[in-house]
């Protein structure tokens, strides 16, 4: 059974059951195995059929992969989630107010509340953006921000995740998925949709278009089929009823932005773009990118058409300012944060640091730019030399790096070979800004890590997902 | 609609269409060769004639010394060297379908995507002759069920117009081509096929398109060499005819224009065809000679190929 000092979403901390899963428990009490095996198999050939699958990076064997999927839902009560969503859009907003300051009037630096190094030196910092004014102050339009939770209490924000957040198509499909697996199950409990998350993304980027343009035309910007995530971005605009992009299909004239259509050229005013900054103009960024658009920058600037998330959101996610974020959503609300920081060491201090190569074994170390669980050491799990290897990597670039305490993260049941049995999970919720109000849908992607005792929730490294269900209060 | 998403339905319909082609192209020459010798003559070569047809004669020569079946069967079906080969097929229509997701209903994207999954499991290595039938007939099946998807789910907009004039364009080449291949023996006027060699050629060439029974319903009579001809050339009843293709690119190109407002050279070279099409008598086409208006119509259909994409998808 789930060792006892582990919250578990299910049983809490001491196997007792926890409320929003009593309809879920007795379920699954009737419930024989081959049930939930054979659901199993036929959630999987569904994934398969419709051709959910994500690429891994070095990976050229699993060229495409299916991710994993847990029948298991995950379930938050609607207490609970009332609370996470507020924290949510107070952070975010938050957020929101610290980009608009630093790309302005950068408050918050002259009051010596966040050093200005951490702004200037950050390799996401885009002094392109200084002086502009965006619409409804909006920079970023979509968060997928990580929480965790060690306990019945608090939630943990792990990471804010402010440029281009994916796995919201998990999310939808999860849900569609377990409706045409579950129905009896579902019907029991009254489940929040989650269903009129693109409604909320459209109306969102909608909101955010150039004044004066009255019938905004939206396209998402992608990489292209090979990237990891074009399952996703293909996915949201389908369901948008919006053009997916490729650099080459739009060009830019007279500071105008246009793609390329079977009837000419047509005008494109609001860009959901999921292709990172550094790609997304060869005039401004890096000259080598084939996938951006020459001009787009110009375009922007000139205020003729809204990239959303804005060019240099960056600045605002990476590990070394996470750990000022409290103090940004003081300074800008007045408010104390509802949602908690994992504490962190800061390796550019110097005591930080020594703490830090000291303790690598009790200690998350992750690189101050890394994402997708790259990068990164867990030092309990870690061998002696990959711990040393990474104390020389940490000793000779400090600044890029910072440390957490290995959090006892809360698991919850996942079905296996062997029946359920406990696996560590996160929750990725996403978070869309207009420039008229928040938007949040109930519940958000839960990520699962399936060996068991791992704490890597990333798809790249054999995490899962599963179906998030938010209760009605 | 974008035009690099027009230029993927256009060609991910045309890849389809091919790959079924050519399954029908193998069909026939595996049950013409699988013949005992003195129904189907000494001196053809099946697998020689199924290469020429798939317009693929040239690149198998660079790369076998010998036109075996199962040369044949690898080069057609399954060979990485051969862009047209079935699987080759698959693999370019899938990356097409992969890139317009959006504009496919989920029902052509899975018949693709199933197909797709299905067919790598066959390997060239390990495919014994006897079991080609089972491989073609998938094939078929996901060329019907694919466009079957793109009739019955498809809304009638441009992507769906976009996507009929591939399969049209590809489907007449064929026709013409497997015309083409056999054009030798249909030159007897008005002989009666007697049996032996030539009835199974005819025959064969029929059922290259699924219009041996069709032929029977139309004329009533024994397989006469114009008539196979005229069924397959001018006949616009019968689905896989120039004459019908013709009808039908002049048909979509008209509902593209009427969309959009303007039309084009792709539209006057549809519709010219067309009616060279309709006002010809098969007399008239034997006299000027069947092979010369053979080439004529490939080269044509090409350039209206050519003309679609300056138009729309460039």
């Amino acid at each position: 059974m789930a060792d006892r000092s582990i919250f578990d979403e299910m049983n809490g901390q001491d196997g007792q059951g926890r409320a929003a899963y009593d309809v879920l428990q007795d379920w699954l009490k009737s419930a024989p195995t081959e049930l939930l095996e054979r659901r199993r198999a036929e959630a999987e050939l569904l994934f398969r059929k419709v051709g959910i699958t994500f690429a891994v990076y070095g990976n050229a064997e699993a060229e495409e992969r299916l991710i994993p999927f847990d029948i298991i839902p995950r379930i938050l009560s609607g207490r609970e989630w009332s609370r996470l969503s507020q924290g949510l859009e107070q952070r975010v907003t938050a957020l929101n107010m610290f980009l608009k300051d630093i790309y302005g009037a950068r408050e918050i630096l002259r009051a010596g509340i966040v050093p200005e190094e951490l702004v200037y030196q950050n390799p996401y910092y885009r002094p392109q953006m200084n002086g502009l004014s965006l619409r409804g102050g909006v920079y970023v339009q979509v968060a997928g921000v990580d929480v965790v939770r060690v306990d019945d209490e608090d939630f943990y924000v792990l990471e804010d995740n402010l440029r281009t957040p994916s796995g919201v198509s998990y999310m939808l499909e999860n849900r569609e998925v377990m409706l045409r697996l579950f129905p009896d199950l579902m019907a029991m409990q009254r489940i929040r949709p989650i269903e009129n998350y693109v409604n909320e993304l459209l109306a969102t980027l909608k909101s955010v278009a150039p004044e004066g343009s009255n019938r905004p035309t939206v396209v998402v910007l992608t990489p292209g089929s090979l990237n990891s995530a074009y399952y996703e971005h293909s996915f949201l605009a389908d369901r948008m009823g919006v053009e997916l992009v490729e650099g080459r299909d739009l060009f830019v004239r007279d500071e105008v932005v246009y793609m390329r259509t079977t009837q000419g050229p047509k005008r494109v005013d609001v860009i959901y773009s999921r292709i990172d900054d550094d790609f997304l103009d060869p005039l401004v960024f890096r000259s080598d990118s084939a996938l951006g658009v020459p001009g787009l920058i110009a375009a922007y600037r000139a205020g003729n058409v809204t990239i959303a998330n804005a060019p240099g959101t960056g600045v605002a996610d990476d590990k070394a300012m996470y750990s000022y974020v409290p103090d940004i959503v003081r300074f800008y609300t007045g408010e104390e944060p509802i949602l908690k920081n994992v504490p962190t060491w800061r390796c550019r201090e110097p005591d930080a640091l020594k703490y830090v190569t000291d303790n690598l074994h009790e200690l998350v170390v992750k690189e101050v730019n890394g994402s997708g669980g790259y990068g990164m050491l867990v030092g309990p799990h870690a061998t002696r030399e990959a711990r040393d290897e990474f104390r020389r990597r940490v000793l000779d670039r400090p600044d890029n790096y910072i440390a957490q305490p290995t959090l006892a993260l809360s698991t919850s049941p996942i079905f296996t070979q062997n029946g359920l049995a406990p696996r560590h999970v996160d929750l990725r919720p996403f978070v869309l800004s207009g420039a008229d109000r928040v938007r949040l849908v109930p519940g958000g992607l839960t990520r699962v890590a399936l060996t068991e005792g791992s704490l890597v929730v990333n798809s790249s490294q054999g995490g899962g997902t599963k179906d998030t269900w938010v209760l009605s209060e | 609609m974008l035009s690099r998403d027009a230029d993927s339905l256009y060609w991910l319909s045309r890849y389809v269409e091919r790959a079924e082609n050519t399954a029908r192209i193998l069909d026939v020459a595996y049950r013409m060769a699988s013949m005992p010798i003195s129904y189907n003559g000494v001196d053809t070569n099946e697998w020689e004639s199924a290469l020429i047809t798939a317009s693929a004669l040239q690149g198998f020569r660079a790369l076998y010394d010998e036109v075996t079946p199962e040369n044949v069967i690898d080069y057609l079906a399954f060979s990485e060297a051969n862009p047209s080969s079935i699987q080759g097929c698959f693999d370019t229509a899938r990356q097409n379908a992969r890139s317009v997701r959006g504009a496919l209903t989920s029902e052509m994207w899975e018949s693709i995507n199933s197909a797709w999954l299905d067919l790598r499991r066959f390997k060239s290595q390990t495919l014994q002759v006897e079991d080609l039938p089972r491989f073609l007939n998938l094939v078929k099946e996901t060329s019907l069920r694919y466009d079957g998807s793109a009739l019955r789910t498809m809304l009638r907009n441009d992507a769906y117009w976009f996507s009929r004039l591939g399969v049209y364009i590809e489907r007449a080449d064929n026709t013409a081509r497997v015309l083409d291949v056999k054009y030798h023996v249909l030159l007897p006027k008005d002989s009666e096929v007697g049996g032996g060699i030539d009835y199974y050629q005819w025959a064969a060439i029929l059922r290259s398109v699924s219009a041996l029974v069709s032929y029977q319903w139309v004329y009533h009579q024994n397989l006469r060499p114009w008539l196979v001809a005229d069924l397959l050339i001018l006949r616009e009843e019968m689905p896989r005819s120039l004459a019908a293709c013709y009808a039908a690119l002049s048909r979509h190109l008209d509902d593209i224009s009427e969309r959009y407002g303007t039309s084009g050279n792709a539209q006057r070279m549809a519709r010219a065809a067309h009616a060279r099409l309709t006002n010809r008598t098969i007399e008239d086409i034997f006299q000027h000679g069947l092979h010369e208006f053979l080439e004529d119509f490939i080269t044509e259909n090409s350039r209206l190929g050519v003309a679609i994409t300056n138009q729309y998808l460039g």
